[in-house]
């Protein structure tokens, strides 16, 4: 063969250039095996020689959930829409911790990962999207608890819980709260390659988001002040909104949504581009 | 003619030196506050060689100007000490990190073996691990299926396949990541020392399959290693790092046998101009110079198992006062002594005082007696218990033995690497057919 080298058809040419807008989803998709797997791995592993197996799944929410009832209902007596306290909790619950999760588990993808990340290539967001696919499907689970104990109150017929139309919205909050928590939580993971402060922030950050969000409480509460404070945090609408479609009473205005949607666009993006331009050379400083 | 799958241009590597904590993003934000004003990114400019004793500066150059390629079915191995630069060179090419400067341009899938069984979770069975860690590696499912049944039979695992790894003996875990690994099939292998596992019988088999995917499927190998038999068995071509620069490329025989010689600071003469560093016994006796020859007489560092070894002293003796007696002690790499060689023409118990006057001595070590390695000689001279009794000299030379493979000597025609044993020497066989 005379090729000329200049001609030559290389697969694959890797230079120190870094490209803000090479984000390679494509390979992502070749490796959708792997990140099926790596979702298997995480729900085999956390059940694995434990008594009572899937309920861990349920077990938090509902611990917390008696707790928020018992302290923030029964003790602080802080209002619930006139519904049923237990109920109000487990709503905010469920879909909050399905965000705080998404958040959480990603913000930690480079240090937690490094050791596999330093012997073997392999696109380096299957880790965070199968934390997130994984979430969703726990999500999936909670979602079952809740509708459970949705139908006993409805049944029971002491309150007036009312389902409407904006339940068609749901897979729309479900995005907006998956690719937020991933965006932030790769915002932070290529972040702490370098600078691990922000990794000890994590814990108690979401903490503090989570009273910043009428999670606990419903927004129709607070002062008019507060309120309007309460129109940047683009989590707010999407608690209120998920509340309202299986509750029918609350907060919530397509208007907000619409900065949701935006806020989650441009967070995400962000931190894709943050992610691309950290995982080529990572290793190097972790 | 066979082209070129994989071709490395120009690569540099630069790593940050100290902690990177506190100070990074002070740094971080010079640098970007002079890239802003336009100019030139200060780190880049700090020259250091990849020389860990004696660098200075924040940052040091792991990998400089490396270029080499590799043509398609070729095994390529690349050869080293410790901090030359292997593995960097191998964590670029396998994308883990990124270069510094330069390209690399493949053609097909590349897959590295930095280390077996990457991912593999303790809790997880034999079964689910083969798929996570295949899918790691870069197979899909179906691939993964497909080899499944070849994989166990491969590692041996049998009947342990569908129990947590965690409860699998040491060897089976890593009988079983071995095995996904060396049924991948992608065009460009790249294997950092994951051979050097499991008992002697599983790396024989290990070595095998090694040999099949690159001469029978045609693949290309990238191999990395310190076994240097292993090297010259398995590859045709290779390539030496030093300090982080590619100090040779060419035949495997060649570049090992370069290595072996200046791996270990071989030194093949010691003079002691200087009689305050010699080994001598005081105002009796005085060692001038050591040195390795060979049959010719040549000095050298490095000889082949069919070649003789000469160890030659020169001393001088200003009294004539013991008989004094020169031992060589050859240590092998380990520091075990191989054997110790006296000179019986000079016992001290039984022989008459040595003359005044300048002497060489010389001991041959056989041809087909030493197996490969890397020797050294300690150099002893006594006196009886009268006497001084006795001066050492430890380390004071130091030789590697080699094995161009040529079916000749005790090799005969077994075209195989020779097995690990310290000396390797003929013995009359007697075969009686009945």
């Amino acid at each position: 063969m005379s090729q000329n080298s200049s001609q030559e058809q290389w697969s694959e040419v890797i230079t120190p250039k870094k490209s803000w807008f090479d984000l390679k989803l494509g390979e992502l998709w070749q490796y959708r095996d792997l990140i099926i797997l790596f979702v298997r791995r995480d729900f085999v592993a956390t059940t694995k020689q434990t008594v009572l197996g899937p309920l861990w799944h349920f077990i938090p929410v509902v611990v917390s959930t008696l707790i928020f009832t018992i302290v923030f209902s029964g003790v602080a007596k802080i209002p619930t829409n006139n519904q049923p306290p237990f109920l109000f909790y487990l709503c905010g619950t469920t879909i909050w911790s399905f965000f705080a999760s998404c958040l959480s588990g990603t913000a930690n993808t480079f240090t937690s990962n490094a050791n596999i990340f330093g012997k073997v290539y392999f696109p380096r967001l299957a880790i965070p999207f199968s934390i997130i696919i994984s979430n969703l499907i726990r999500f999936g689970i909670q979602m079952m608890l809740f509708l459970v104990f949705y139908a006993f109150y409805i049944y029971q017929g002491k309150y007036s819980i009312v389902a409407n139309k904006m339940l068609l919205l749901l897979p729309v909050f479900l995005l907006i709260m998956a690719f937020l928590g991933l965006g932030l939580g790769i915002i932070i993971s290529s972040l702490t390659t370098k600078y691990r402060d922000l990794s000890n922030f994590v814990g108690f950050g979401v903490q503090l988001l989570m009273y910043a969000t009428p999670v606990i409480y419903p927004s129709s509460i607070l002062s008019p002040q507060f309120q309007f404070y309460m129109k940047f945090n683009p989590i707010a609408p999407i608690v209120e909104g998920f509340r309202h479609a299986f509750m029918g009473n609350g907060n919530f205005q397509l208007s907000q949504l619409l900065f949701s949607i935006v806020t989650t666009i441009v967070i995400f993006t962000i931190g894709l581009l943050l992610f691309r331009r950290v995982e080529k050379t990572f290793m190097d400083t972790v | 003619m066979a082209n070129t799958v994989l071709k490395v241009e120009n690569l540099w590597k630069q790593y940050r030196l100290g902690s990177i904590g506190g100070a990074t993003l002070r740094d971080d934000l010079s640098i970007w506050w002079n890239k802003l004003l336009g100019k030139e990114a200060s780190q880049l400019s700090a020259i250091n060689t990849n020389d860990r004793a004696n660098s200075s500066g924040d940052y040091v150059w792991a990998l400089q100007d490396i270029n080499f390629e590799i043509k398609q079915g070729e095994v390529l191995g690349v050869i080293g000490k410790n901090g030359a630069g292997k593995s960097t060179l191998l964590k670029i090419l396998s994308k883990v990190t990124g270069p510094t400067r330069g390209s690399i341009k493949t053609k097909g899938r590349i897959a590295s073996l930095l280390e077996v069984g990457t991912g593999f979770h303790p809790e997880l069975t034999g079964r689910e691990n083969v798929f996570l860690n295949g899918a790691i590696l870069g197979m899909n499912k179906a691939e993964i299926r497909a080899k499944f049944d070849e994989i166990v039979d491969f590692s041996g695992v049998g009947s342990y396949i569908d129990t947590p790894v965690k409860r699998y003996s040491s060897g089976m875990y890593v009988r079983l990541a071995f095995g996904v690994a060396a049924h991948l099939e992608p065009e460009i292998l790249i294997v950092d020392e994951v051979l050097a596992v499991g008992d002697a019988e599983f790396q024989e088999k290990a070595i095998g399959k090694m040999r099949d995917v690159s001469s029978g499927q045609g693949r290309t190998v990238l191999f990395v290693s310190h076994n240097m038999s292993m090297v010259k068995s398995l590859c045709e071509e290779a390539i030496l790092l030093e300090h982080g620069c590619l100090k040779m490329k060419g035949g495997a025989n060649k570049v090992v046998e370069k290595y072996l010689s200046m791996g270990i600071e071989q030194q093949g003469k010691r003079v002691w101009d200087n009689t305050a560093d010699a080994p001598k016994i005081k105002d009796l006796l005085l060692v001038h110079s050591l040195s390795l020859q060979k049959q010719n007489q040549e000095i050298d560092t490095v000889f082949d198992v069919k070649e003789e070894i000469n160890i030659a002293v020169q001393y001088e003796v200003f009294k004539q006062s013991f008989s004094f007696q020169v031992h060589f002690y050859i240590k092998n790499q380990n520091g075990v002594t191989v054997f110790v060689a006296m000179d019986n023409l000079h016992n001290p118990y039984t022989k008459e005082p040595t003359p005044v006057g300048r002497y060489t001595e010389i001991c041959k070590i056989p041809k087909d007696f030493l197996n490969e390695g890397v020797y050294y000689v300690e150099i002893l001279i006594c006196t009886n218990p009268t006497g001084p009794n006795y001066v050492t000299y430890p380390d004071a030379l130091s030789f590697s033995v080699t094995d161009d493979m040529s079916p000749t000597g005790v090799r005969g025609d077994w075209f195989r690497e020779w097995p690990s044993s310290i000396i390797r020497t003929s013995f009359e066989w007697q075969i009686i057919r009945h």
